[in-house]
Protein backbone atom coordinates (compact mmCIF):
# COMPACT_ATOMS: atom_id res chain seq x y z
CA UNK A 1 0.00 0.00 0.00
CA UNK A 2 2.97 2.38 0.88
CA UNK A 3 4.02 1.66 -2.68
CA UNK A 4 1.22 2.71 -4.09
CA UNK A 5 0.02 5.83 -2.24
CA UNK A 6 4.13 7.38 -2.12
CA UNK A 7 3.87 8.87 -5.35
CA UNK A 8 0.99 11.26 -4.49
CA UNK A 9 3.01 12.87 -1.80
CA UNK A 10 4.67 14.78 -4.47
CA UNK A 11 2.57 17.74 -5.55
CA UNK A 12 2.32 17.08 -9.58
CA UNK A 13 0.94 13.53 -8.86
CA UNK A 14 -1.47 14.47 -6.49
CA UNK A 15 -2.83 17.18 -8.83
CA UNK A 16 -3.11 14.38 -11.66
CA UNK A 17 -4.61 12.35 -9.36
CA UNK A 18 -7.58 15.05 -8.72
CA UNK A 19 -7.92 15.56 -12.23
CA UNK A 20 -8.75 11.61 -13.15
CA UNK A 21 -11.04 11.48 -9.61
CA UNK A 22 -12.74 15.05 -10.37
CA UNK A 23 -15.30 14.09 -12.67
CA UNK A 24 -16.25 10.89 -11.30
CA UNK A 25 -17.08 13.02 -7.92
CA UNK A 26 -19.20 15.03 -10.35
CA UNK A 27 -21.24 12.47 -11.74
CA UNK A 28 -21.98 10.43 -8.61
CA UNK A 29 -23.05 14.10 -7.18
CA UNK A 30 -25.18 14.52 -9.76
CA UNK A 31 -26.67 11.19 -10.32
CA UNK A 32 -27.10 10.26 -6.38
CA UNK A 33 -28.47 13.55 -5.27
CA UNK A 34 -31.03 14.51 -7.62
CA UNK A 35 -32.41 10.74 -7.34
CA UNK A 36 -32.36 10.86 -3.76
CA UNK A 37 -33.53 13.91 -3.50
CA UNK A 38 -36.55 13.52 -5.79
CA UNK A 39 -37.21 9.76 -4.76
CA UNK A 40 -37.33 11.53 -1.02
CA UNK A 41 -39.80 14.59 -1.60
CA UNK A 42 -42.02 13.00 -3.74
CA UNK A 43 -41.86 9.14 -4.25
CA UNK A 44 -41.44 8.54 -0.62
CA UNK A 45 -44.14 7.84 2.00
CA UNK A 46 -44.90 10.43 4.55
CA UNK A 47 -44.42 9.70 8.21
CA UNK A 48 -47.24 8.48 10.71
CA UNK A 49 -46.54 10.99 13.14
CA UNK A 50 -44.33 13.63 11.22
CA UNK A 51 -46.34 13.61 8.18
CA UNK A 52 -44.62 15.26 5.54
CA UNK A 53 -42.43 17.62 7.66
CA UNK A 54 -40.63 14.26 7.71
CA UNK A 55 -38.75 14.61 4.16
CA UNK A 56 -36.78 17.49 5.63
CA UNK A 57 -34.67 14.32 6.97
CA UNK A 58 -33.04 13.19 3.34
CA UNK A 59 -31.30 16.26 4.10
CA UNK A 60 -30.54 16.22 7.25
CA UNK A 61 -29.22 13.04 8.15
CA UNK A 62 -26.80 12.82 5.48
CA UNK A 63 -25.54 15.76 6.39
CA UNK A 64 -25.31 15.72 9.60
CA UNK A 65 -23.85 11.87 9.39
CA UNK A 66 -21.11 13.40 6.28
CA UNK A 67 -20.02 16.82 8.88
CA UNK A 68 -18.62 13.94 11.16
CA UNK A 69 -17.41 11.82 8.25
CA UNK A 70 -15.69 15.01 6.71
CA UNK A 71 -13.69 16.21 10.32
CA UNK A 72 -12.52 12.53 10.52
CA UNK A 73 -11.21 12.39 6.81
CA UNK A 74 -9.60 15.90 7.86
CA UNK A 75 -8.21 14.66 11.06
CA UNK A 76 -6.72 11.84 9.44
CA UNK A 77 -5.39 13.93 6.48
CA UNK A 78 -3.73 16.09 9.52
CA UNK A 79 -2.46 12.91 11.43
CA UNK A 80 -0.69 12.12 8.19
CA UNK A 81 0.93 15.26 7.55
CA UNK A 82 2.52 15.45 11.26
CA UNK A 83 3.91 11.83 11.18
CA UNK A 84 5.18 11.43 7.43
CA UNK A 85 5.36 15.52 6.71
CA UNK A 86 3.65 15.46 3.94
CA UNK A 87 2.94 18.89 2.16
CA UNK A 88 0.05 17.18 0.37
CA UNK A 89 -1.71 15.87 3.55
CA UNK A 90 -2.20 19.42 4.71
CA UNK A 91 -3.52 20.66 1.50
CA UNK A 92 -5.94 17.88 1.34
CA UNK A 93 -6.68 18.90 5.44
CA UNK A 94 -7.35 22.61 4.57
CA UNK A 95 -9.06 21.59 1.20
CA UNK A 96 -12.02 19.79 3.45
CA UNK A 97 -12.34 22.28 6.09
CA UNK A 98 -14.52 24.70 4.35
CA UNK A 99 -16.86 22.06 3.11
CA UNK A 100 -17.25 20.36 6.15
CA UNK A 101 -18.33 23.92 7.73
CA UNK A 102 -20.92 24.19 4.98
CA UNK A 103 -22.44 21.00 5.46
CA UNK A 104 -22.19 21.07 9.29
CA UNK A 105 -24.17 24.41 8.70
CA UNK A 106 -26.83 22.78 6.45
CA UNK A 107 -26.89 19.89 9.75
CA UNK A 108 -27.53 22.54 11.84
CA UNK A 109 -29.62 24.37 9.81
CA UNK A 110 -32.21 21.64 8.26
CA UNK A 111 -32.51 20.47 12.02
CA UNK A 112 -33.75 24.14 13.21
CA UNK A 113 -36.10 23.93 10.57
CA UNK A 114 -37.50 20.78 11.41
CA UNK A 115 -37.19 21.29 14.70
CA UNK A 116 -39.47 24.12 14.43
CA UNK A 117 -42.77 22.17 13.45
CA UNK A 118 -41.82 18.69 15.41
CA UNK A 119 -40.55 20.21 19.01
CA UNK A 120 -41.82 24.00 18.54
CA UNK A 121 -38.74 25.64 18.66
CA UNK A 122 -35.73 26.32 16.29
CA UNK A 123 -33.00 25.74 18.16
CA UNK A 124 -32.10 24.36 21.87
CA UNK A 125 -29.09 23.73 24.23
CA UNK A 126 -29.25 19.98 24.48
CA UNK A 127 -26.36 17.74 24.01
CA UNK A 128 -26.54 16.67 20.58
CA UNK A 129 -27.17 20.25 18.79
CA UNK A 130 -24.74 22.18 21.22
CA UNK A 131 -21.77 19.59 20.38
CA UNK A 132 -23.05 19.77 16.78
CA UNK A 133 -22.78 23.24 17.31
CA UNK A 134 -19.36 22.72 18.38
CA UNK A 135 -17.84 20.89 15.07
CA UNK A 136 -18.77 23.87 13.13
CA UNK A 137 -16.61 26.15 15.40
CA UNK A 138 -14.05 23.50 15.54
CA UNK A 139 -13.99 23.41 11.21
CA UNK A 140 -14.03 27.53 11.69
CA UNK A 141 -11.04 27.28 14.32
CA UNK A 142 -9.10 24.79 11.75
CA UNK A 143 -9.51 27.54 9.06
CA UNK A 144 -8.75 30.39 11.05
CA UNK A 145 -5.81 28.96 12.66
CA UNK A 146 -4.73 27.78 8.96
CA UNK A 147 -4.81 31.67 7.78
CA UNK A 148 -2.57 33.15 10.19
CA UNK A 149 0.81 31.79 9.83
CA UNK A 150 2.46 33.23 6.75
CA UNK A 151 4.40 29.63 6.44
CA UNK A 152 1.62 27.31 5.30
CA UNK A 153 4.03 24.49 6.37
CA UNK A 154 3.76 25.60 9.39
CA UNK A 155 0.30 26.72 9.35
CA UNK A 156 -0.69 23.74 8.71
CA UNK A 157 1.18 21.35 11.46
CA UNK A 158 -0.93 24.05 13.68
CA UNK A 159 -4.14 23.76 12.32
CA UNK A 160 -3.26 19.95 12.16
CA UNK A 161 -2.98 19.26 15.79
CA UNK A 162 -6.29 21.38 16.33
CA UNK A 163 -8.05 19.23 14.00
CA UNK A 164 -6.89 16.36 16.01
CA UNK A 165 -7.74 17.21 19.18
CA UNK A 166 -11.18 18.15 18.00
CA UNK A 167 -11.78 14.43 17.13
CA UNK A 168 -12.78 14.17 20.53
CA UNK A 169 -16.09 15.54 19.74
CA UNK A 170 -17.20 13.22 16.99
CA UNK A 171 -18.04 10.18 19.39
CA UNK A 172 -19.49 12.92 21.92
CA UNK A 173 -21.42 13.85 18.81
CA UNK A 174 -22.70 10.42 18.31
CA UNK A 175 -23.45 9.18 21.96
CA UNK A 176 -24.94 12.37 22.89
CA UNK A 177 -28.41 11.18 22.50
CA UNK A 178 -27.08 8.08 24.54
CA UNK A 179 -25.35 9.29 27.56
CA UNK A 180 -27.90 12.42 27.87
CA UNK A 181 -31.56 13.18 28.13
CA UNK A 182 -32.16 15.12 24.75
CA UNK A 183 -35.00 16.65 23.05
CA UNK A 184 -33.02 14.75 19.73
CA UNK A 185 -34.12 11.17 18.95
CA UNK A 186 -31.76 8.32 19.16
CA UNK A 187 -29.60 6.97 16.40
CA UNK A 188 -31.72 4.93 13.71
CA UNK A 189 -29.33 4.63 10.95
CA UNK A 190 -25.88 4.46 12.37
CA UNK A 191 -25.62 1.40 14.65
CA UNK A 192 -24.36 -2.03 14.31
CA UNK A 193 -28.37 -3.73 14.69
CA UNK A 194 -30.58 -3.05 11.25
CA UNK A 195 -31.64 0.36 10.77
CA UNK A 196 -35.00 1.49 12.51
CA UNK A 197 -35.99 2.87 9.13
CA UNK A 198 -38.39 1.51 6.93
CA UNK A 199 -37.41 0.65 3.68
CA UNK A 200 -39.42 3.11 1.35
CA UNK A 201 -37.96 5.56 3.14
CA UNK A 202 -34.13 3.78 4.05
CA UNK A 203 -33.37 3.87 0.43
CA UNK A 204 -33.64 7.74 -0.31
CA UNK A 205 -31.99 7.98 2.27
CA UNK A 206 -29.04 6.16 1.30
CA UNK A 207 -29.09 7.36 -2.05
CA UNK A 208 -28.98 11.42 -0.61
CA UNK A 209 -26.08 10.01 1.70
CA UNK A 210 -23.90 9.02 -1.06
CA UNK A 211 -24.81 11.95 -3.13
CA UNK A 212 -23.28 14.18 0.06
CA UNK A 213 -20.46 12.09 -0.04
CA UNK A 214 -20.05 12.51 -3.25
CA UNK A 215 -20.29 16.45 -3.17
CA UNK A 216 -17.74 16.72 -0.31
CA UNK A 217 -15.64 14.90 -2.11
CA UNK A 218 -15.78 17.14 -5.44
CA UNK A 219 -15.77 20.20 -3.60
CA UNK A 220 -12.97 19.35 -1.69
CA UNK A 221 -10.65 18.07 -4.73
CA UNK A 222 -11.58 21.65 -6.17
CA UNK A 223 -9.91 23.05 -3.61
CA UNK A 224 -7.14 20.97 -2.85
CA UNK A 225 -6.39 21.37 -6.84
CA UNK A 226 -6.55 25.87 -5.95
CA UNK A 227 -4.26 24.80 -2.67
CA UNK A 228 -1.21 23.02 -4.67
CA UNK A 229 -1.38 25.31 -7.21
CA UNK A 230 -1.07 28.11 -4.63
CA UNK A 231 1.67 26.63 -2.75
CA UNK A 232 3.66 25.48 -6.29
CA UNK A 233 3.13 28.68 -7.75
CA UNK A 234 6.72 28.88 -9.05
CA UNK A 235 7.29 25.20 -9.76
CA UNK A 236 8.07 24.44 -13.67
CA UNK A 237 5.10 21.76 -14.07
CA UNK A 238 2.58 24.74 -12.91
CA UNK A 239 3.92 27.41 -15.21
CA UNK A 240 3.60 24.76 -17.91
CA UNK A 241 0.16 23.73 -16.46
CA UNK A 242 -1.25 27.11 -17.02
CA UNK A 243 0.48 27.75 -20.06
CA UNK A 244 -0.98 24.65 -22.01
CA UNK A 245 -4.18 24.13 -20.59
CA UNK A 246 -5.65 27.55 -20.56
CA UNK A 247 -7.73 28.98 -17.81
CA UNK A 248 -11.36 27.91 -18.46
CA UNK A 249 -10.71 24.26 -18.17
CA UNK A 250 -9.18 23.60 -15.26
CA UNK A 251 -11.24 24.80 -13.08
CA UNK A 252 -14.08 21.91 -12.79
CA UNK B 1 -46.26 9.33 -6.09
CA UNK B 2 -47.63 11.06 -3.02
CA UNK B 3 -49.11 13.73 -4.12
CA UNK B 4 -51.67 14.25 -6.09
CA UNK B 5 -51.71 17.52 -7.44
CA UNK B 6 -48.32 19.91 -8.10
CA UNK B 7 -50.48 22.37 -5.46
CA UNK B 8 -50.58 19.79 -3.13
CA UNK B 9 -46.94 19.26 -3.45
CA UNK B 10 -45.87 22.67 -2.62
CA UNK B 11 -48.52 22.79 -0.02
CA UNK B 12 -46.10 19.58 1.74
CA UNK B 13 -49.56 18.65 4.07
CA UNK B 14 -49.34 22.03 5.59
CA UNK B 15 -45.51 21.88 6.52
CA UNK B 16 -44.46 23.72 2.94
CA UNK B 17 -42.42 26.86 4.47
CA UNK B 18 -40.27 24.71 6.88
CA UNK B 19 -39.38 21.55 4.45
CA UNK B 20 -39.06 24.76 1.63
CA UNK B 21 -37.39 26.81 3.75
CA UNK B 22 -34.66 23.47 4.58
CA UNK B 23 -34.16 22.29 1.54
CA UNK B 24 -33.57 26.45 0.30
CA UNK B 25 -31.26 26.94 2.38
CA UNK B 26 -29.29 23.78 1.41
CA UNK B 27 -28.87 24.32 -1.81
CA UNK B 28 -28.30 27.68 -1.66
CA UNK B 29 -25.34 26.84 0.52
CA UNK B 30 -24.30 24.27 -1.53
CA UNK B 31 -24.56 25.83 -4.52
CA UNK B 32 -22.44 28.65 -2.72
CA UNK B 33 -19.57 26.73 -1.58
CA UNK B 34 -19.25 25.32 -5.17
CA UNK B 35 -19.25 28.65 -7.27
CA UNK B 36 -16.83 30.13 -4.28
CA UNK B 37 -14.42 27.35 -4.89
CA UNK B 38 -14.24 27.00 -8.89
CA UNK B 39 -13.89 30.76 -9.16
CA UNK B 40 -11.05 30.83 -6.46
CA UNK B 41 -9.53 28.14 -8.92
CA UNK B 42 -10.40 29.97 -12.07
CA UNK B 43 -8.86 33.44 -10.61
CA UNK B 44 -5.42 31.85 -9.06
CA UNK B 45 -4.84 30.59 -12.72
CA UNK B 46 -5.66 33.74 -14.12
CA UNK B 47 -3.47 35.29 -11.78
CA UNK B 48 -0.86 33.42 -12.62
CA UNK B 49 -1.10 33.79 -16.21
CA UNK B 50 -0.81 37.32 -15.83
CA UNK B 51 2.21 36.73 -14.03
CA UNK B 52 3.80 35.21 -16.39
CA UNK B 53 2.59 37.91 -19.19
CA UNK B 54 4.61 40.19 -16.90
CA UNK B 55 7.69 38.73 -16.59
CA UNK B 56 7.37 38.22 -20.17
CA UNK B 57 7.27 41.99 -21.05
CA UNK B 58 9.87 42.85 -18.48
CA UNK B 59 12.30 40.70 -20.22
CA UNK B 60 11.51 41.90 -23.26
CA UNK B 61 11.74 45.98 -22.42
CA UNK B 62 15.18 44.78 -20.32
CA UNK B 63 16.94 43.03 -24.04
CA UNK B 64 15.54 46.24 -25.67
CA UNK B 65 16.70 48.82 -23.41
CA UNK B 66 20.48 46.94 -23.59
CA UNK B 67 19.68 47.56 -27.24
CA UNK B 68 19.07 51.22 -26.82
CA UNK B 69 22.26 51.87 -24.97
CA UNK B 70 24.39 49.70 -27.34
CA UNK B 71 22.72 52.16 -30.27
CA UNK B 72 23.35 55.36 -28.02
CA UNK B 73 27.03 54.37 -27.11
CA UNK B 74 27.65 53.80 -31.04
Amino acid sequence: MWKWLHPYAKTENAYALCNTLLPWFWAGTCVFLSVGVVWGLVFAPQDYQQFESVRIIYIHVPSAILSMGAYVAMAVAALVGIVWQWRTAFMTMIAIAPVGAVVTFVALFTGAAWGKPMWGTWWIWDARLTSELILLFLYIGVIALYGVFDDKQQAGKAAGVMALVGVVNVPIIHYSVVWWNTLHQGASISKVDKPDVADPMLWPLLICLAGFAFFIAAVSTVRLKSEIVRREMHRPWVQKLVSNDGVSSDAI
Amino acid sequence: MQFDSFSEFLHMGGYAFYVWLAYGVTFVALVGIVTQSVLEHRNLLKSIVKEQARQERIKKSKTKSKQTLIDVSE
